[in-house]
């Protein structure tokens, strides 16, 4: 980083004024970010592994259908040599890193296809509706939080009570009674997912609504301490009106918390998929989970889940460099 | 990763603060301050009915949940049965208030884990050097990255499902919150100056955690654990919806939920109930959080 700020002012090198050191700095943690990123992975990935080992009866009984199928010792034997289970287990671990970096998540034991080959499909509808949950659930707390924040007491009081019952929500009952009252009753929605616009509707609002009830907490407790602050009174006599004050300066210091908060909201969005996906009886990675777990389908559980971590690294990074980019005060 | 201190234990559940939630502390005169007193006892009051509902259901609700009487299936709500009918003519009411046996169970197990482990991983991390703080901190970044019903999948995947691996699951899931917690409860004592003092001194780590740093970290650590029972209740019930925790017939919300689930159509009460009393559990368990942590406010802020 540079040096050049403060005392020797008079020669200053170029590139190390305030602005070009924000700038450095600014790289240089994304850097740092990234590095403990790799590193977050690298142990997700070791405790995967891990799991692996830890089967009881070992991975080859797993492949071969799990504790119940009765195997013959001739094909566990079989199967060890075809998963190369009977290597040292350091062997086995170095092959198993240098298979995730070519991308090879393994082969799925119950639908014998690599585990990318399956996981590829399922994708797009998964990251349809978590995009859409999180657009929606942003709207809804947007909403809310310019809405209440201010000068009203009953607002305030309204939108925190209505922020606790939708935090507190259980995605899959907030999802069965939507379906009761717009698809049952009311007949709105189809209460299955049917592929088109409308379908999308139900399950898009069950999963962001509880999201919505965090962000809205997270977002107005930055604004109202923003509007707390000296700076609001000194824009307020300078004659600037509330609205204005709320966009202009409360808002950014409600968003910072907003995005810190992507990364659990990330991880709330891919749990809530498996419950929503199932609800809806939706195509997508949370329903194929289920499926791999019950049917003990160990590298499919392992390839969502390491998919996941990857995908909550590249969010909070993402949500950490946006929120230097959006308050500077932070960097 | 990103450091917000304020994230609570099983994920940023309702925000510890008195201005969000419309409340000053109790400042007020006059009628806000008889309205916060009739709140608060009504919230013990609820508190103690799900307490007394998990520990002698009886008291509430003195019939058989496992009752089976298949000529009474589906009756709707009211009069014998105030909840209704299940598929097998169970009584729901009693079916729910038999429920808050295992959700309360699993809920305070998980949390008790999930403090345990926070707490020594916090402890280490804390009081560490330098390069055990960083490598406890990664450690704790990479259980983070792991949404808890996923974790609960991965083990459930390994073990088979049943209530003591959900309860394992979730536990672990909550434990990098109270880790966190922990450790800037440590390093929030150690720039009072006692714990340096206490090491120049030849004090046993021990020592200096029992003596300077729990007391202080005791009144956010409660607040905090709190609001992750409601939270691992919620979980819990969630692993029961999709049939991995207790197997049936035993009354579990999320399993009860699970059933009604093919009788969404004729029988809305089966929904509608248990799922009620999910929520309920979980707001009373979340202002309770919340008054507990606004009576130790402003300190967990490190």
């Amino acid at each position: 980083m540079s040096t050049g700020h403060g005392a020797n002012a008079v020669m200053t090198k170029p590139g190390s004024g305030r602005a070009a050191t924000h700038r450095k700095s600014w790289w240089v943690a994304v850097a740092v970010r990234l590095m403990g990123a790799v590193i977050a992975l690298w142990l997700v990935a070791t405790l995967a592994f891990v799991v692996l080992q830890a089967l009881p009866g070992g991975p080859a009984e797993a492949a071969l259908g799990g504790p119940g199928s009765q195997a013959s010792a001739e094909a566990l034997q079989a199967a060890r040599e075809q998963y190369g289970l009977d290597r040292p287990v350091l062997v086995q671990y170095g092959h198993f890193l240098g298979q995730l970096m070519q991308g090879d998540l393994g082969t799925s034991y119950s639908q014998k296809k690599p585990v990318a080959d399956v996981m590829g499909p399922l994708l797009a509808p998964t990251l349809t509706l978590a995009v859409w949950a999180l657009l929606a659930a942003w709207v809804l707390a947007l909403m809310t939080a310019m809405v209440a924040t201010g000068s009203s007491r009953v607002a305030a009081r309204l939108a925190s009570a209505l922020e606790l019952v939708a935090s507190v929500l259980p995605g899959f009952w907030l999802a069965a009674v939507l379906i009761i009252v717009f698809a049952t009753q009311l007949g709105w929605f189809p209460p299955v997912s049917t592929g088109t616009a409308r379908g999308l509707v139900l399950p898009v609002l069950a999963l962001a609504i509880p999201l919505a009830g965090y962000l809205s907490q997270t977002m107005r407790e930055g604004m109202l301490n923003a509007l707390a602050s000296p700076y609001a009174l000194a824009a307020r006599t300078r004659g600037e009106s509330p609205w204005g004050l709320r966009v202009r300066h409360a808002l950014r210091h409600g968003l910072v918390p907003g995005i810190n908060l992507s990364g659990w909201a990330f991880g709330y969005l891919i749990s809530g998929a498996v419950v929503i996906e199932t609800v809806f009886a939706r195509p997508g990675l949370g329903r194929a989970l289920l499926t791999a777990v019950t049917g003990r389908d160990v590298p499919l559980v392992l390839g969502v889940t390491l998919a996941s971590a990857l995908g909550y690294v590249l969010v909070t990074i993402a949500a950490d460099a946006l929120v230097r980019l959006v308050d500077r005060r932070a960097a | 990763m990103s450091q917000n201190p304020t994230f609570d234990a099983a994920g940023p559940g309702p925000l510890p603060h008195g201005r969000v939630a419309g409340g000053n502390g109790g400042a007020g005169h006059g009628i806000s301050r008889i309205l916060r007193r009739i709140a608060t006892a009504a919230l013990a009051l609820c508190a103690a009915l799900i307490l007394l509902a998990a520990l002698w259901p009886q008291l509430l609700a003195p019939a058989d949940p496992l009752a089976i009487n298949p000529s009474s299936a589906f009756r709707t709500p009211g009069g014998e049965h105030l909840f209704g009918t299940d598929e097998s003519g169970r009584d729901l009411y009693t079916r729910v208030v038999h429920g808050a046996r295992s959700s309360v169970l699993i809920g305070v197990a998980s949390t008790l884990i999930g403090v345990g482990l926070g707490a020594v991983l916090g402890l280490i991390t804390g009081l560490g050097g330098r390069l055990l703080d960083a490598a406890g901190s990664r450690l704790v970044d990479a259980m983070l990255a792991f949404p808890t019903l996923l974790l609960a999948l991965l083990l459930i995947a390994v073990r088979g499902p049943g209530i003591a691996t959900v309860i394992v699951a979730v536990g672990l899931s909550s434990a990098p919150g109270y880790a966190r917690l922990l450790r800037s409860e440590v390093r929030r004592a150690s720039r009072s100056g006692h714990v340096e003092a206490a090491r120049m001194l030849g004090k046993s780590p021990a020592r200096i955690v029992a003596v300077h740093i729990l007391p202080g970290a005791v009144g956010p650590l409660l607040a905090v654990a709190t609001l992750g029972v409601g939270q691992a209740i919620v979980w819990a019930s969630a692993l029961g919806y999709l049939g991995l925790g207790a197997p049936p017939p035993a009354p579990e919300w999320g399993a009860m939920l699970n059933a009604g689930r093919t009788y969404i159509g004729s029988g809305w009460w089966m929904t509608v109930f248990p799922g009620l009393a999910i929520v309920a559990v979980g707001i009373v368990v979340t202002l309770l959080g919340r008054r507990l942590s606004a009576r130790w406010a402003g300190r967990g802020a490190a």
